[in-house]
């Protein structure tokens, strides 16, 4: 990595800033980045921060009603908007909170940079009041953080900062900043770039075209190919790169859930989604595919199950910007480490220049649509509503115009499978992580990003609890997210798992009287009542539980202009099917 | 089998933490860990060596690499690299073993860097087989306490 020797002139000079506090130069650094909002919780270390945003007019500073919310609600933002997400908690136990976010960031590869404060730096490793080693505690869940003790490098820190969550792949990024270097004044010199010794730290590398003609002549022979997607399409704005490269190769496409939207369902080359609890036909397929193109994903244990069966007679292509991600947890035959976009850039660019032509797959892509016909997602109708249908109801209405959020469980499946995703940055999921209580706060920030779309939240009524005070963000600060609660008064994952391997012995997983359970026969026993919690919050709510007013009541939601929550009851005994028990294999799917 | 990698990281506090804690999340167990700055003093150097199968430690060191302030990664094979320890070890030694102890020390081209009434301290440098060489010539003696400096290498 040799520097040329240029001219001084090739460099852009430091800017050199009026005499100010450490606190009012972080929120100069932060403007300076192009944040507009950031969701923070004040406390005694992150006093002066709060004080230095009161003097600006350029950040919206929302205040959740817990770390743990103003945190989903900066990645909220950030996956809905590509850009990243800042969130600020004080020292302590307010930055304990926002671990959850943190990780959820790092499994999912969300731009975020969390600010926290920390006790003056005189006091750091004497436990005072409100301290925990922060940097120390997050470094596993990091892609890089910061303990800032000298208040001239504030500027430098929050460039890198911000150039490290935003780049190659992306991830979060903390910055711990005890209150003496708030306090300190100091005039600022803000570097107009930054440099980094590691030279993988934020340059991406790109396929060479030799690489890329391999893939070109693998698929030449492929007679089962298929396009496995995940969300480093979405990352890496690639969707359209996507789009014609599979319609070029005439490819069939499975995306994964953080990779939903990716690749348009309605399109005739799409199976939806695969996975533990994805279309079968896309197990199907990628199961019996002699050649597997994996482009931004990371074969985690819900797509493969058992690795040593997935896609066994697959060549398998890897494309990722990654280069840890390449045999990790499973053996590829052609890794490549790219930036996906440029990759398909050029594949489309190679395939027009060559001449390209698709196999002939058509005894391949008949065998999908038959599979495609006989196994589609679905569901048996009942006399009361089922979640599955409250979603279909819910796209319906919508037009598969909303922003969907969800919590973490049943509802996130069949969230995921019967809203339809046509477009990247549709479907905000805590996935890697799989943290309950996403949902709500993560609606926030979306609709705050984004103010002009609808955006839901689908949720589970025990996710929706964990983070609930959030209800009074959204009616203060006029965040008109809504949440439609999939009510059955169980942890229905858990239940669906103790019914399906611990004889239906339940084990903590009904979330009202156990004597007396709530259901769609058993109204009065409903367990709480989130029509009045909501009201107690001054946002309105309305329960649903006869199927002939599903319609209107959604319909009601949407109308309403402001922050609403519909709470539609639903028996406990749905299923999320299919389903691929957990390290077993497509051969194992349990489809009724 | 055995690894020895060498991580060139910034001098900056955490970057131990953030290396070490690469294998000990992954179940490595570290053998030796050696950390000193190098000639550029804004650099240090990280030998440790450490066990574990092919495929893990291929991983980790992929990993490695996207710690922000990893410079280098290198996994050296046998012979790759010259590889030698530091040793300083206190042995028990009577006027009536001392000299015998002297002797050894002196094949070994190992110094004696403190003599005191009922024991001596001697500096050795080499590697493992060496080492291991004379602290088993050493044993009956009684050796009363051991410093080693860990694996260093630097690659041919």
């Amino acid at each position: 990595m040799k520097k040329e020797i240029t001219s001084p002139a090739a460099f852009p000079k430091a800017e050199i800033g009026r005499e100010m506090k450490g606190a009012d130069a972080v929120v100069e650094c932060l403007i300076r980045e192009g944040v507009d909002v950031i969701f923070a919780y004040p406390g005694g270390a992150s006093q002066e921060l709060h004080q230095a945003l009161a003097r600006t007019e350029k950040i919206r500073t929302i205040l959740p009603r817990h770390e743990q919310g103003g945190s989903f609600a900066a990645e909220g933002y950030a996956r809905v908007t590509g850009k990243v997400g800042v969130c600020m908690a004080t020292s302590g136990p307010g930055a304990t909170n926002l671990m959850s976010a943190i990780a959820d960031a790092y499994m999912d590869s969300i731009p975020l940079v969390a600010i926290t404060g920390q006790v003056y730096s005189k006091y750091i490793g004497k436990m005072a009041f409100q301290e925990t080693d922060f940097y120390g505690m997050t470094l596993p869940v990091v892609k890089h953080s910061y303990l800032v003790m000298d208040v001239q490098d504030l500027p430098r820190v929050f460039k890198e900062a911000f150039q490290i969550a935003r780049s190659g792949r992306p991830g979060p990024v903390i910055i711990d900043l005890p209150k003496d270097v708030q306090q300190a004044k100091f005039q600022p010199v803000f570097p107009p770039t930054v440099e980094f010794r590691n030279p993988y730290a934020i340059g991406t590398q790109h396929a060479s075209d030799d690489q890329l003609k391999q893939v070109l002549g693998l698929i030449a022979e492929a007679k089962r190919p298929v396009i496995y997607a995940g969300g480093g399409i979405i990352s890496a704005e690639a969707h359209q790169e996507l789009k014609a490269f599979a319609e070029k190769t005439n490819i069939a496409v499975a995306t994964t859930l953080m990779g939903l939207g990716a690749f348009p369902e309605s399109h005739p080359l799409s199976m939806q989604w695969f996975g533990m609890h994805g279309a079968a036909y896309g197990n199907w397929a990628v199961d019996q595919s002699d050649l597997l193109l994996c482009f931004g994903a990371r074969f985690d244990d819900r797509i493969t199950g058992d690795t040593s069966k997935f896609a066994k007679d697959a060549k398998i292509v890897h494309i990722d910007i990654d280069a840890s991600e390449h045999n990790k947890n499973k053996r590829v035959q052609l890794p490549i480490v790219s930036d996906i976009k440029h990759a398909l850039t050029r594949l489309n660019a190679l395939a027009a220049a060559h001449k390209f032509t698709p196999p002939d797959t058509a005894a391949w892509h008949t065998q999908i649509a038959t599979w495609k016909k006989e196994h589609p997602f679905g569901f048996d109708s009942s006399k009361h509503i089922v979640p599955q249908e409250a979603v279909q109801t819910l796209h319906e209405l919508t037009k598969g115009d909303a922003i969907i959020v969800t919590g973490v469980g049943q509802h996130q499946m069949w969230a995921a499978q019967f809203y339809r995703f046509n477009e990247p940055r549709r479907y905000i999921s805590s996935l890697g992580l799989g943290a309950m209580g996403f949902g709500y706060p993560a609606a926030l920030g979306a609709k705050v990003a984004l103010p002009h779309k609808q955006v839901i939240d689908i949720d589970g009524d025990g996710s929706f609890m964990m983070n609930i005070q959030e209800l009074a963000t959204a009616k203060i600060e006029k965040i008109a997210a809504k949440a439609m609660i999939l009510n059955n008064q169980h942890l229905g994952m858990v239940v669906q798992w103790e019914d399906r391997f611990y004889g239906s012995v339940r084990g903590n997983t009904i979330l009202g009287d156990e004597n007396n359970v709530g259901s769609p026969d058993n109204p009065d026993a409903l367990y709480p009542d989130f029509v009045k919690i909501a009201e107690g919050f001054g946002v309105k709510g309305r329960r649903v539980i006869k199927k002939s007013e599903l319609r209107a009541a959604i319909q009601e939601m949407l109308d309403h202009d402001g922050p609403y929550v519909l709470d539609v009851v639903v028996p406990y005994t749905e299923h999320v099917l299919p389903m691929i028990p957990a390290g077993r294999s497509v051969k194992d799917m349990i489809l009724k | 089998m055995r690894h020895t990698i060498s991580v060139l990281v910034e001098n900056k506090f955490g970057v131990l933490a953030r290396v070490s804690g690469m294998f000990s999340g992954r179940g490595f167990n570290i053998d030796s860990l050696n950390v000193a700055p190098t000639h550029d003093a804004s650099l240090s150097r990280i030998t440790a060596v450490l066990k574990g199968d092919e495929a893990s430690l291929d991983l980790c060191i992929k990993q490695l690499r996207k710690l922000i302030n990893v410079v280098e990664v290198a996994d050296f094979k046998e012979g790759q690299a010259v590889a030698r320890e530091l040793v300083l070890v206190k042995v028990r030694a009577t006027p009536q073993t001392r000299s015998e102890i002297v002797q050894i020390a002196d094949i070994f081209r190992a110094k004696i860097v403190n003599l005191a009434a009922d024991n001596l301290i001697i500096e050795l440098t080499g590697d493992d087989e060496k080492v291991n060489a004379l602290l088993g010539l050493l044993e009956p003696f009684g050796i009363l306490e051991l410093a080693r400096t860990g694996r260093l290498a630097l690659k041919r």
